[in-house]
C-alpha cells in the first residue's frame, strides 16, 4: 500500500479517492440529485407531464394567493435583516476590545438557537401574548392601557426570527471586527480623528466585507421562515410565506411537480438578494476612496 | 515647520488591577529633544508612551505642555504624531490617501494638501509612490509612509513606539540613519521607545533607562553607556561581568579597590564608597586585557572554556582562580584548556553600590 | 465617556435579553406544571397531570426511541462519513479541492426549506419514504458537511510528522490510524460529536418534511400537537415542550463542556 510521502502531487491516490468518495457520493446523491431533481419535476406539471414546461411557474405567478407570498415573505425578512445586522454591529462594535464576562455573554445568546424554533414559539406565544407576562406588566403598571398585540401577526413573526439569527450575526461580526488591526484605530486618533470618523472612515470599509456576508446569511436564512411564521403569525393570511405556500402544495394538495416550482421560485429569490447585495458592496467599495485632494 | 514645543512635562502612574505599571513615572522633555525610553519588555515604556498620546488613561499624575495641562484632552485634540511597530497603515486607501488622511480630517484645501503630501514624500524618499497600496510596500517603505503620514501633520511632538522593531538588521540600521535625518532636519521633539541598546545611543539626546515602570537611570549617552549607576542598567549596556563584594579600600585618584572573595578588584566608583561598604565591580568583555605584559593590579589567570569564533573576535567564557565565570571578548586566538593571563584596566572597571542582583534572564 | 455609554447600552441589551429568554422559558415551565391559568400573574393552582397526559396521548415513549434513534445513528454515519474525508482535504491540495469544499459548503448554507421539498419528494418515491430511515437519512445531508468542517482543524493540528515517523519505525496504515490518528483526534470527534447530536435533535424542518406519523423526533411531535390547535390543551403542550427543553439543555451542558459557545452557533441556524 502507498505510503504518504512529501510534497504531495496534485492528484490524488487510490486511499485518498476511498476516503472522500462515501461523502462526496452521499452529498451527491442526497443533496445535487435530489436538487435537481426538484427542478426537473417543477417543469413537469400535471398527472401525465408531456415534456418541459413552465405551466407551474404561469400558475404561480397568475394566481395572487400564490405570488403575494413573495411580497410577505420580503416583508418579513428585510426589516428583521436589516434590524438584526444593524443591532449586532452596533453591539459587536462596541465589543471589539473586549468585555467582562465575554464566555458568560456568548454562552447566553447561543440559548436561542440551541432551544431551537418550536421552543422559542411556544415560548414567545406565551410569555408577549395578550395575556402573557409581558403585556400583564405593562398593563399592570400602567404603561398602557390595551395589551400590545405581539403575537399571531408580523411581529411576532419577526421576534422569533430575531432571537434566531441574532445570536449568529453578532458572533460572526464580533469575530470579524475583533480581527482588524488595533493599531490602525489608534493612528486614526492620532492624527485627529475623532470616533465617528474612525468609524467611517477607518473601521466601517474594513467591516464591510463581514458585515456583507452577514447581511446575505441572515436575509437568506430568514427568507425561509417557516415554523415561526405559522406558530406566531397568521398562516393563511398576513404571514403567508413563501416557504408555506411550497409546503402546502407538497403535503395537503400532493401536488409535488407544482411544489418544488415554489421551492425554485424561493431559491430564485435568495439569490436575487445576494445578488443585489453584491451590487450594492460593489458601489460601496468605491465611495469612501474617494476623497478630497486625490489626482 | 513644525509649531515648537517648549516643554513637555509629565509624572504618571499607571496600575493595571493589582499591578502597578509605572510608579510616579516622572520626565521633562524639552523642545528639540529626542528622548528614548530604553527597557527590557514589560518595563512600561510603551504604556508610558500610549498614555502620553492619550490612547490609555493613567490611574493618576498630570501631563503639561508649556505649562498648559493636557491629560483631559482626547487623542485626537493633542497634535502628537505617533509612528508603530506595525505601521498601521490604512490597507484599504493608496499611499496618498494615508498621508493625507490628517490634513483631510482638517479640512485643508486640496491644493495645500496635494503639495504638503508630496514634499513629505520626497523628505522620507519615497516621491512617486502616491497611487500604491501599503500592501505592495515592503516593510522599509512601509515604515516611511507611517512616518510621512504623521509628520505631514507639523506635530509639535512625535512619538516613536519600537518603529524598527519589525525590520530586518540591515533596514534597522538604514532606518535609524533616516530617522536621525529626519530630527536633525526638523528639529523635531521626540520620545522614542526601544528594547535595542545600539538604537537608544545613537539616536538621543537623553536616554531614560526602565525597569518595571520605575526609572534606572537617566542621561545622556555617553554617560548611560559609560557610567551606568546600578547593575542593571550596566547589564543592560554591555557589562557582563558582575565581581560583588565589599569596598577595602576607598583610595584617592578617583579609584578603590573591591573584595569579591579572593579576588581584588581595583576600579572606578560611581561615587564616593566608604570602606566595608557592598560594591559590585563590573567590567565589558571586550575591554577584559587578554595575554601580553599583564601589569598589577587586576590581574588574574583564567582556564579556557569554551571559544565561540564571531569573525572579528572571538568571545570566550574563562574560569578565574575564585571559580567564577568570565566573558572575554578579544580577537586574541584562545583555545579550550588553556590557561591564559588576564587584565581588567582599572579605568574600564566600574564600581557600583550595593550588592549584585540576580541577573535578569 | 463614549465608550461607558457603549458599554451601558450592551449590557442593557445583553441584560433584556436574558430578560426575555429567561421570561420565555418560565412562562413555558410554569404553564407546564398549571392547572389551569388564564391572564393572572402565576397560575392559581400547579400540577403535574399535564406531564402524566401528555406521556399518555402524546405517544412519547415511541417518540422519545425515535428521537434517540435518529440521533444517535446520525452521529455514528455522519462521523464514520466524515472522517476519512476530513483526514485527506486536511492533509492535501489537489485541483478541484476548492469546488469540492464549496459543495461541502452548500447544504450548509442553503437553508433547509429551499432543499428539503425536493429532498422530501425524492425520498418519498423510495420505499423508505416516510420512515425512521428516511429521516436518519435526511438529517446526514447537512451533518456531514458540518462534521467535515469541524474535523478538519483537528486533523490539521496533528503533524505529518507523527505519522511519517511512525512509517520509519514500520508502522502499517491500519496501525497509524488506530494508534495515532485515532487517539490524537478523539478531541474532534467529540466535538464533532456533540454538535451533530444537538442539532440533529433540535432539528426541525428537515425531518418535519420527511417524517411520517410513525418517525416523528421531539421537536416535531412538538410543533404537530401545537399546530392541532385546540384539540390539545395549551398547559399539556407546554409540559411537552418542558421536557424537550430539559433534554435539549441537558445535551447543551454536556456540549458545553467539549464545545465553545461560538461553534454551537456556526452551524446555520433556521428561522
Amino acid at each position: 500500500m502507498r505510503g504518504l510521502r512529501r510534497g504531495e502531487p496534485r492528484e490524488l491516490d487510490l486511499m485518498a479517492v476511498a476516503c472522500l468518495a462515501p461523502s462526496v457520493l452521499y452529498v451527491v446523491l442526497m443533496f445535487v440529485y435530489p436538487f435537481l431533481r426538484g427542478i426537473y419535476l417543477s417543469l413537469r406539471p400535471g398527472k401525465e407531464p408531456v415534456g418541459l414546461s413552465l405551466a407551474n411557474y404561469v400558475a404561480f405567478f397568475s394566481d395572487e394567493w400564490q405570488y403575494g407570498t413573495i411580497w410577505i415573505t420580503f416583508s418579513l425578512a428585510v426589516p428583521t435583516t436589516i434590524v438584526v445586522v444593524a443591532t449586532a454591529l452596533f453591539l459587536a462594535y462596541g465589543m471589539r476590545r473586549g468585555i467582562r464576562m465575554e464566555r458568560t455573554i456568548t454562552t447566553i445568546l447561543v440559548l436561542p438557537v440551541s432551544l431551537g424554533v418550536i421552543l422559542l414559539s411556544i415560548g414567545i406565544q406565551g410569555f408577549y401574548g395578550t395575556r402573557g407576562w409581558f403585556n400583564q406588566l405593562l398593563v399592570g403598571s400602567g404603561l398602557i392601557s390595551e395589551p400590545l398585540r405581539l403575537t399571531n401577526n408580523h411581529t411576532g413573526v419577526m421576534l422569533s426570527l430575531f432571537m434566531q439569527q441574532f445570536p449568529f450575526c453578532f458572533l460572526m461580526l464580533l469575530g470579524y471586527i475583533s480581527g482588524i488591526d488595533p493599531t490602525l484605530e489608534k493612528s486614526a486618533r492620532t492624527l485627529g480623528a475623532g470616533s465617528w470618523t474612525v468609524f467611517r472612515r477607518v473601521m466601517f470599509p474594513l467591516i464591510a466585507p463581514g458585515l456583507a456576508i452577514a447581511f446575505a446569511l441572515v436575509f437568506v436564512m430568514s427568507f425561509a421562515v417557516f415554523p415561526s411564521a405559522i406558530l406566531l403569525g397568521q398562516p393563511a393570511g398576513s404571514t403567508r410565506t413563501i416557504a408555506i405556500a411550497a409546503y402546502h402544495q407538497a403535503f395537503e394538495h400532493y401536488d409535488m411537480s407544482y411544489a418544488s416550482a415554489i421551492a425554485v421560485i424561493m431559491g430564485l429569490c435568495q439569490l436575487a438578494g445576494l445578488v443585489l447585495i453584491v451590487l450594492v458592496r460593489q458601489r460601496m467599495v468605491l465611495a469612501p476612496t474617494m476623497g478630497v485632494g486625490k489626482r | 515647520m513644525s509649531s515648537q514645543l517648549g516643554s513637555l512635562r509629565f509624572r504618571i502612574t499607571k496600575r493595571f488591577g493589582a499591578k502597578t505599571v509605572l510608579d510616579d513615572f516622572a520626565l521633562t522633555v524639552r523642545g528639540r529633544q529626542f528622548v528614548t525610553l530604553l527597557g527590557p519588555s514589560g518595563c512600561g515604556k510603551s504604556t508610558a508612551l500610549n498614555i502620553v498620546a492619550g490612547l490609555i488613561p493613567a490611574s493618576d499624575g498630570e501631563l503639561w505642555i508649556d505649562d498648559e495641562r493636557m491629560d483631559h484632552l482626547p487623542t485626537e485634540k493633542r497634535g502628537f504624531g505617533m509612528v508603530f511597530q506595525n505601521y498601521a497603515l490604512f490597507p484599504h486607501m493608496t499611499v496618498y490617501g494615508n498621508v493625507a488622511f490628517g490634513l483631510e480630517l482638517q479640512r485643508r484645501p486640496a491644493a495645500e494638501i496635494r503639495d504638503r503630501v508630496q514634499r513629505m514624500l520626497q523628505l522620507v524618499q519615497l516621491p512617486g509612490y502616491e497611487e500604491r497600496y501599503p500592501s505592495q510596500l515592503s516593510g522599509g517603505q512601509q515604515q516611511r509612509v507611517a512616518i510621512a503620514r504623521a509628520l505631514v501633520m507639523h506635530p509639535r511632538l512625535l512619538l516613536l513606539d519600537e518603529p524598527l522593531s519589525n525590520l530586518d538588521a540591515k533596514l534597522r540600521i538604514e532606518m535609524r540613519a533616516e530617522i536621525k535625518r529626519i530630527h536633525a532636519r526638523l528639529g523635531l521633539t521626540c520620545i522614542y521607545v526601544t528594547h535595542d541598546q545600539t538604537e537608544a545611543l545613537s539616536l538621543s539626546d537623553w536616554v531614560v533607562v526602565m525597569r518595571d515602570g520605575v526609572v534606572m537611570q537617566a542621561g545622556p549617552p555617553q554617560e548611560i553607556y559609560d557610567r551606568p549607576d546600578n547593575v542593571f542598567v550596566a547589564d543592560f549596556m554591555g557589562f557582563r561581568n558582575f565581581f560583588p563584594g565589599e569596598v577595602t579600600s576607598a583610595g584617592a585618584d578617583g579609584q578603590a579597590e573591591v573584595a569579591s572573595g579572593p579576588l581584588r578588584i581595583r576600579g572606578r566608583p560611581r561615587r564616593t564608597l566608604a570602606s566595608g561598604e557592598a560594591a559590585t565591580a563590573a567590567i565589558r568583555p571586550e575591554d577584559v586585557q587578554v595575554g601580553g605584559e599583564a601589569a598589577a593590579p587586576n590581574r588574574f589567570d583564567g582556564k579556557v572554556e569554551i571559544v565561540e569564533y564571531l569573525g572579528r573576535d572571538n568571545e570566550a567564557v574563562l574560569t578565574l582562580a575564585s571559580g567564577t565565570s568570565l566573558w572575554v571578548r578579544t580577537p586574541a586566538h584562545l583555545s579550550p584548556g588553556e590557561t591564559v593571563p588576564i587584565a581588567f584596566p582599572p579605568d574600564k572597571v566600574i564600581l557600583l553600590a550595593g550588592a549584585a542582583e540576580p541577573r535578569p534572564t | 465617556m463614549r465608550g461607558r455609554l457603549w458599554h451601558l447600552a450592551l449590557y442593557i441589551f445583553v441584560l433584556g435579553f436574558i430578560l426575555n429568554l429567561l421570561g420565555i422559558v418560565t412562562h413555558v415551565t410554569m404553564s407546564a406544571f398549571a392547572k389551569r391559568w388564564f391572564g393572572t400573574p402565576l397560575p392559581p393552582q400547579f400540577t403535574t397531570d399535564w406531564f402524566v397526559y401528555a406521556w399518555n396521548n402524546f405517544d412519547l415513549d415511541r417518540v422519545l426511541t425515535v428521537t434517540v434513534t435518529v440521533a444517535l445513528a446520525v452521529v455514528a454515519l455522519a462521523l464514520a462519513i466524515a472522517y476519512p474525508a476530513a483526514y485527506i482535504l486536511a492533509r492535501r491540495n489537489f485541483r478541484g479541492k476548492a469546488l469540492l469544499l464549496l459543495l461541502y459548503f452548500l447544504p450548509l448554507v442553503i437553508p433547509q426549506m429551499t432543499y428539503g421539498i425536493s429532498l422530501a419528494t425524492t425520498l418519498y418515491g423510495w420505499p423508505i419514504g416516510g420512515t425512521i430511515v428516511a429521516v436518519i437519512l435526511a438529517n446526514l445531508v447537512p451533518m456531514v458537511p458540518l462534521a467535515i468542517f469541524v474535523l478538519i482543524p483537528f486533523f490539521e493540528q496533528v503533524s505529518p510528522n507523527l505519522e511519517w515517523g511512525a512509517q520509519t519505525l514500520g508502522a502499517s496504515r491500519a496501525q497509524i490510524f488506530r494508534r495515532i490518528l485515532l487517539p490524537l483526534t478523539i478531541p474532534g470527534l467529540l466535538t464533532a460529536g456533540v454538535l451533530i447530536l444537538v442539532n440533529t435533535v433540535s432539528n426541525f424542518e428537515l425531518t418535519f418534511l420527511v417524517s411520517g406519523s410513525g418517525s416523528q423526533t421531539l421537536v416535531v411531535a412538538l410543533f404537530y400537537n401545537v399546530f392541532a390547535g385546540g384539540v390539545r390543551p395549551v398547559y399539556s403542550v407546554d409540559a411537552m415542550a418542558l421536557m424537550y427543553m430539559t433534554t435539549v439543555l441537558v445535551l447543551l451542558l454536556i456540549a458545553l463542556r467539549f464545545v465553545r459557545p461560538t461553534q454551537m452557533v456556526f452551524r446555520l441556524d433556521r428561522a
